[in-house]
């Protein structure tokens, strides 16, 4: 790690961190090969297993954690500004891939075909406009945080505080998604407690974000990029074997599309994988939320009625399958909102150049692009099994290991089969012999969207060393993206709130040990809010992207393309893209009725970017033009010779 | 850089992210207006509506971003403002002493 700390000739320093980051990729490989050999030939028995992944990958966090740490501001803020493009991207994809990409994605896919499609290109599309439109600049501009951007461009303390507790907010509900996230993995993979799961996370998470900062933050998340693709990798890989006969998923899962179309028309299922714009709207999940709130802390709050849209005895409030426009909506709040998310942004700075910055981009892209092109086949391929080998057999009762009843189903053996068993008994699914027949129909089965990913090693009768795996790459997931957030809330309040705005003349001993406060509040706040388990924050995830699309992602855009652009707007433009927002999300949320164009309140942020631009434009063109000083600012901006004149004296000072 | 050259960099640069989001556009939103047209062709199994929206815009994603990285890259050095004549930040600084 020696390397990693000291500057170096940048071709031996890169030279060497391909050698220990490949050292290290082959080494995790080695010991998954030697768990998977004792395992099958002299029993190593699940709990060894477990163990051995989970200290193994939590020491090595710790022990980045250690040699990367760091007193220097900005080696704690945007890691020294020495990040290889190669390993910025590496580092910024486990930074994006988060609990969401690696346990939910392919399960959401799996239950709504094409129409998650939507995920798949707005998660991987947005990298296109971060890429042509924000990354250079943000170089550029060389400072520590977005709200600096928007503070300085706007030249004003009141929209730097509005955009840091809009990067507050929306940090605050992606990182309670990942703890809970963990906790889950923990849980239904490794038999722990949820809240020990959650105390363990955490603690692995502060370890190496409290110590070394976006330094250790950088470093730890390249390793946790290589678990979490193995990871993800293998699975799939297997099945493609076991189903289509041929080692590549991506590939192979062609085949896998035409056979599920052909078992779909044979079971007489209406609601096509392949067929797109399919999806009912409904408040079926806000119903399910307040219920559950109201079960935990005991309060009242009344529910709506529930509706669905089409409704075959309220004709009058449409059909809108069929229609593009919320799959379109949808995916374009979900490209805006990964561009205008703060610590994806942030990521930016720690590149050394703009050159580096644009190939930093491509990089993060490429191993992304790696994950989300599998899920697809993973999500067919699932689909083809249990369509294939699951639906049409014989339900009966059975009695799982943690003594709960539930319905399974019998396999070719005459004995019901464990896995259906034991998921349904932790609830990740569940069979309703709806028309009593004692058979297993496709509409007979709910599952949850995190059981393909979780129990694919289990359904293809994988060794459990590959479960294990698994739910190290779903926690190397969640961790390195908590990782990143809390790197963003602790500078947020450390840097742009106190140090800009409340005291300038704080010591830089004095913002370190505020921001490293901040890293162990936020985090305590996060293990409290993910301990209910409440399905309102899984949501709240979704929301977060157009809650970034509506507000931050606008006045960037405009901020470094319209030199126009002034205070007044970008003010009018943020609160107003929130306000509308926040308006279409609760009122669709609570009762699909209230719907333009059939469009969902996932797809909410829509309305917000409309609000933001609009006022941006009008409020701006209506008040006076910013100061030369600033236009002068977008011109250096926009020209990548000389340093910026204000970002310049923050790097130098320490 | 001189004022006209800059606004040269400027309008050049500005060119090549409309042509590349025009593309951007196509391959996502216009590949999944007509998806339900697209999926009778099959190829490979693939429904190509299906196969645009999972795999083939992903790619010219990855693509695009190549593409403009590459351009402007060389773009800089055309208008020599390639790294070189910027002045080095802190980490480059260091890069620099050890190199001489």
């Amino acid at each position: 790690m020696a390397a990693i700390s000291s500057g170096g000739d940048n071709s031996i320093f890169q030279s060497k961190l391909v050698r220990y980051y490949g050292m290290f990729t082959l080494g995790f490989l080695a010991l998954t090969v030697i768990i998977l050999l004792l395992e099958v030939s002299v029993g190593l028995p699940q709990q060894l297993i477990a163990g051995i992944y989970m200290v193994l990958t939590f020491g090595l966090y710790a022990v980045i954690g250690v040699a990367t740490r760091t007193k220097a501001l900005d080696e704690y803020y945007v890691a020294g500004r020495s990040v290889p493009a190669v390993f910025n991207g590496m580092a910024t994809g486990a930074d994006w891939m988060s609990a969401a990409s690696f346990i939910s994605m392919a399960g959401t896919l799996w239950g709504i075909g094409y129409d998650g499609m939507a995920y798949i290109m707005g998660w991987t599309g947005g990298y296109v406009l971060l890429a042509l439109l924000f990354a250079p600049y943000i170089r550029k501009f060389g400072q520590y945080t977005i709200p600096d951007f928007v503070g300085a461009r706007f030249g004003s303390n009141s929209a730097r505080v509005v955009a840091a507790v809009m990067a507050i907010i929306v940090s605050f509900t992606y990182v309670t998604a990942q703890v809970v996230g963990v906790g889950l993995v923990m849980q239904r993979v490794l038999g722990l407690d949820y809240g020990v799961g959650v105390i363990l996370g955490l603690g692995g998470v502060l370890f190496c974000s409290f110590l070394g900062g976006m330094k250790a933050v950088t470093w730890t998340q390249v390793a946790q990029y290589v678990i979490l693709i193995v990871a993800y990798l293998v699975p799939p890989i297997f099945m493609s074997i076991q189903l289509m006969g041929n080692p590549i998923p991506q590939i192979a899962y062609g085949q896998a599309l035409s056979e599920i179309n052909r078992l779909e028309n044979e079971q007489n299922i209406a609601k096509k994988y392949i067929v797109p714009f399919n999806e009912p709207l409904s408040n079926a999940g806000a119903i399910a939320a307040i219920n559950q709130a109201n079960g935990f802390f005991g309060t009242k709050l009344g529910t709506p009625a529930p509706v669905a849209i089409p409704s075959a005895t309220a004709p009058e409030l449409g059909d809108w399958r069929n229609t593009p426009w919320d799959f379109l909506a949808l995916t374009f709040c979900l490209m805006a909102g990964t561009a205008g998310l703060p610590h994806i942004l942030i990521r930016f700075y720690t590149v050394p150049s703009i050159k580096e910055s644009r190939r930093s981009v491509f990089w993060s892209l490429f191993f992304i692009f790696l994950l989300y092109v599998t899920a697809p086949s993973y999500a067919a391929l699932s689909r083809l099994t249990i369509l294939k080998n699951v639906v049409g057999l014989g339900l009966v009762k059975d009695k799982a290991a943690n003594g709960r009843e539930v319905t399974s189903v019998v396999g070719s053996d005459g004995k019901p089969l464990a896995w259906v068993t034991k998921m349904s008994s932790i609830g990740l699914m569940s069979i309703n012999d709806a028309n009593t027949d004692g058979k297993l129909q496709f509409s007979e089965l709910t599952i949850n969207n995190d059981l393909i990913v979780l129990s694919t090693p289990e359904i293809a009768g994988l060794p459990y060393t590959i479960s294990a795996l698994v739910a190290a790459g779903g926690l190397a997931a969640a961790l390195s993206t908590a990782d990143g957030l809390l790197v963003v809330i602790a500078s947020s309040i450390a840097h742009d709130i106190y140090f800009k705005t409340v005291n300038p003349k704080a010591k830089p001993t004095t913002r370190m040990n505020l921001g490293k406060g901040m890293i162990v509040v936020a985090a305590s706040l996060t293990a409290l809010l993910a301990l209910p388990q409440l399905a309102l924050v899984a949501q709240m995830v979704a929301w977060a992207f157009s809650l970034a699309a509506s507000t931050l992602f606008p006045i960037v855009l405009l901020g470094i393309f319209w030199k126009r652009a002034n205070f007044q707007g970008a003010m009018a433009g943020m609160v107003g893209g929130l306000i509308a927002t926040l308006w279409y999300l609760v009122n669709n949320y609570l009762n699909p009725a209230n719907n333009i164009m059939g469009l969902s309140h996932l797809s909410s942020g829509i309305f917000g970017m409309i609000a933001n631009f609009t006022l941006m434009i009008i409020v701006s063109l209506l008040t006076t033009p910013p100061p030369i000083a600033i236009q002068e600012m977008v011109d250096q901006l926009r020209n990548p010779v000389g340093e910026m004149s204000e970002g310049g004296e923050m790097i130098h000072q320490h | 850089m001189s004022k006209s050259k800059a606004e040269e960099y400027w309008r050049r640069n500005i060119r090549l992210i409309v042509i590349l989001l025009v593309i951007w556009f196509l391959i996502s939103y216009g590949a999944a207006l007509i998806a339900p047209v697209l999926n009778n062709i099959v190829i490979l199994g693939f429904p190509i509506g299906f196969w645009m929206a999972s795999q083939g815009s992903l790619i010219g994603f990855v693509l695009l971003i190549y593409v403009y990285a590459k351009q402007m890259n060389k773009m800089d050095d055309e208008f020599h403002v390639s790294d070189t004549d910027v002045k080095l930040t802190k980490a480059e600084e260091k890069v620099k002493i050890r190199k001489n």
